[in-house]
């Protein structure tokens, strides 16, 4: 077999990692995909925008990417253009309607869904170029566990995982943490309960996998990796309501359960992670 | 000066070791200090002595199912904190009952013999080879990759189809062996009992599908085993009302280092 015909699969324990996690970058990933992953990191980044941070939020899932379908746009420059050396990085960032900035995959990227050296470089160039100018980099990862999800979420400090009270997305996420404590050594990962149906599930559910985590898990130095409950979302039609409709929850009905959650999530980070990433 | 929880002082020589040194004597294990020369020393190669014969084998000298257990649990520790993927091969000879039954049990005796050290032969030194029981044996693979993994089951299974083991100065007898094999969850703290149960359903597979071929289960690269999914959801039934209902607050659902309640469930 030619090694350069079939890109090459690692094993978890061999992909390869960012050599240093940047500050400021922020990874969302889910394991599963339709948790509303995007949804979290495009809101997010508006509630952050809206409290005075300069906020950029990637699209770093290649093959699947939808961040611009949840902001109704239609790029002409796109990051596949930066990687194939057409267009230079700040051409392909585009300003969102909740006042924060994007850069988007284009239909292109499938071809970099696999992680060869190439896709290393030039994904950890664009991180480096973008760091400088923004106070938040979201990076909003694709849906499972390839390489190169663990990849983009090695090039950040902070990892949220977007989970749903669904056993499928609880069984996904806790494989996830898992992976990330495993083989990136994380010792804090901070969750976000997306669809909940009351108060506290999102905590209840937490420590749940955190319980897991502690029974299964343990780390080289015996350590035991910390899961901090960031917040929960409740299930509110709205944001049906504002998928549908291509917009941002936190433009169209601020003022919702879920809308408020998300507010409240972004004073969490600002108090809690910002500062140590800043 | 001795501290005061020192053990108390025994006098060696009330020790009764006559039963350790006729077990010795025939164990093949390593000669035993002199009694002539310190007397901790010739007590220490005693208990060594009994240590080693514990945990072999006496037939074929390979390591017994004791430190199979034992290897195999330290084996788990590693994978869980390094994410090396390790292996364990069942073997079990075909049809070994007609052997006894055709050629007697001495003949019988010679194949493990001769199983055993054809296994030993294919093996890196870091790899445990044990003899599991009546004709099936174990071998653990620390550190071994996916393609290594199949290499060296496919090459156990080809030198043991090429010996032509001599059971009387007339008679060499020719053998098949079928090979089961798992690979221990990356990351993963499993237990003995699930990773050997794993590891014999595909002895079972490579059994079924016709003897003398290995059959080695997919590597657990990103599964979640039942064990934890038990625990994720088993103790609190979901339902649409939400989690707390079935959720006592700081109760704890778990204690630490139970052991599944249905080893079996994990298998599949």
């Amino acid at each position: 077999m030619n090694d350069l015909s079939t890109p090459r699969q690692y094993t978890l324990a061999q992909v390869p990692l960012a050599l240093k996690p940047h500050g400021k970058v922020l990874a969302v990933t889910s394991g599963k995909g339709g948790v509303g992953k995007t949804f979290v990191s495009a809101n997010l980044a508006c509630a952050l925008a809206r409290r005075g941070h300069r906020v950029l939020v990637m699209d770093a899932d290649f093959s699947l990417a939808n961040l611009d379908v949840v902001l109704n746009l239609t790029p002409k420059v796109t990051l596949h253009d930066v990687f194939t050396g057409k267009a230079k990085l700040e051409q392909a960032i585009i300003r969102a309607p909740g006042g924060f900035s994007v850069l988007l995959s284009g239909s292109g990227m499938v071809e970099y869904a696999r992680l060869t050296h190439q896709v290393r470089d030039d994904f950890m160039k664009i991180i480096a170029g973008l760091v400088p100018h923004y106070d938040v980099v979201l990076l909003d990862t694709g849906a499972g566990i390839s390489d190169v999800v663990l990849f983009a979420v090695s090039l950040a400090c902070e990892v949220l995982v977007v989970a749903t009270p669904e056993p499928t997305s609880l069984t996904d996420a806790y494989a996830t943490i898992k992976v990330l404590v495993g083989q990136q050594k994380r010792q804090i990962v901070r969750t976000i309960i997306n669809q909940t149906a009351r108060v506290g599930d999102g905590r209840a559910i937490t420590r749940q996998l955190q319980q897991v985590l502690d029974r299964f898990v343990v780390t080289e130095s015996g350590q035991t990796t910390r899961l901090v409950h960031m917040g929960d979302i409740p299930a509110d039609p709205a944001v049906r309501q504002a998928v549908m409709r291509r917009q941002l929850l936190m433009q169209m009905a601020p003022g919702c359960a879920a809308g408020l959650a998300v507010a409240q999530l972004a004073l969490k980070l600002e108090e809690t992670v910002i500062p140590l990433v800043a | 000066m001795t501290p005061s929880n020192a053990l108390p002082l025994i006098d060696l020589r009330e020790l009764r070791l006559v039963n350790a040194r006729a077990l010795l004597a025939h164990g093949g294990t390593a000669p035993l200090a002199s009694p002539e020369g310190s007397p901790l020393d010739y007590v220490q190669s005693v208990i060594d002595g009994l240590c080693e014969l514990s945990l072999r084998d006496p037939l074929t000298g390979l390591a017994n199912r004791r430190q199979f257990r034992s290897v195999l649990e330290r084996e788990i520790d590693v994978v869980a904190r390094s994410g090396q993927s390790a292996l364990l091969l069942m073997l079990d000879i075909d049809h070994f009952k007609k052997i006894n039954d055709a050629h007697g049990h001495p003949a019988g005796d010679r194949v493990l013999q001769a199983v055993a050290k054809c296994l030993n032969a294919c093996v890196r030194p870091k790899d445990t080879v044990a003899r599991y029981g009546g004709e099936e044996f174990a071998v653990v693979l620390p550190d071994c990759q996916v393609s290594f993994g199949q290499t060296v089951a496919e090459r156990i299974r080809e030198m043991i189809e090429a010996l032509r083991i001599p059971v009387t100065p007339l008679v060499n007898i020719q053998i098949t062996v079928s090979v089961g094999g798992a690979y221990a969850p990356e990351w993963i703290r499993s237990t003995a009992v699930l990773w050997t149960d794993r590891a014999d359903i595909e002895l079972y597979r490579a059994k079924t599908a016709g003897r003398n071929r290995v059959s080695l289960g997919s590597q657990l690269v990103m599964s979640v085993s039942a064990e934890e999914k038990e625990l994720l959801f088993g103790h609190h039934a979901l339902s649409e009302s939400g989690w707390m209902d079935h959720m006592p607050v700081d109760a704890p659902a778990i204690t630490p280092n139970s052991e599944p309640q249905n080893a079996n469930r994990a298998v599949n």
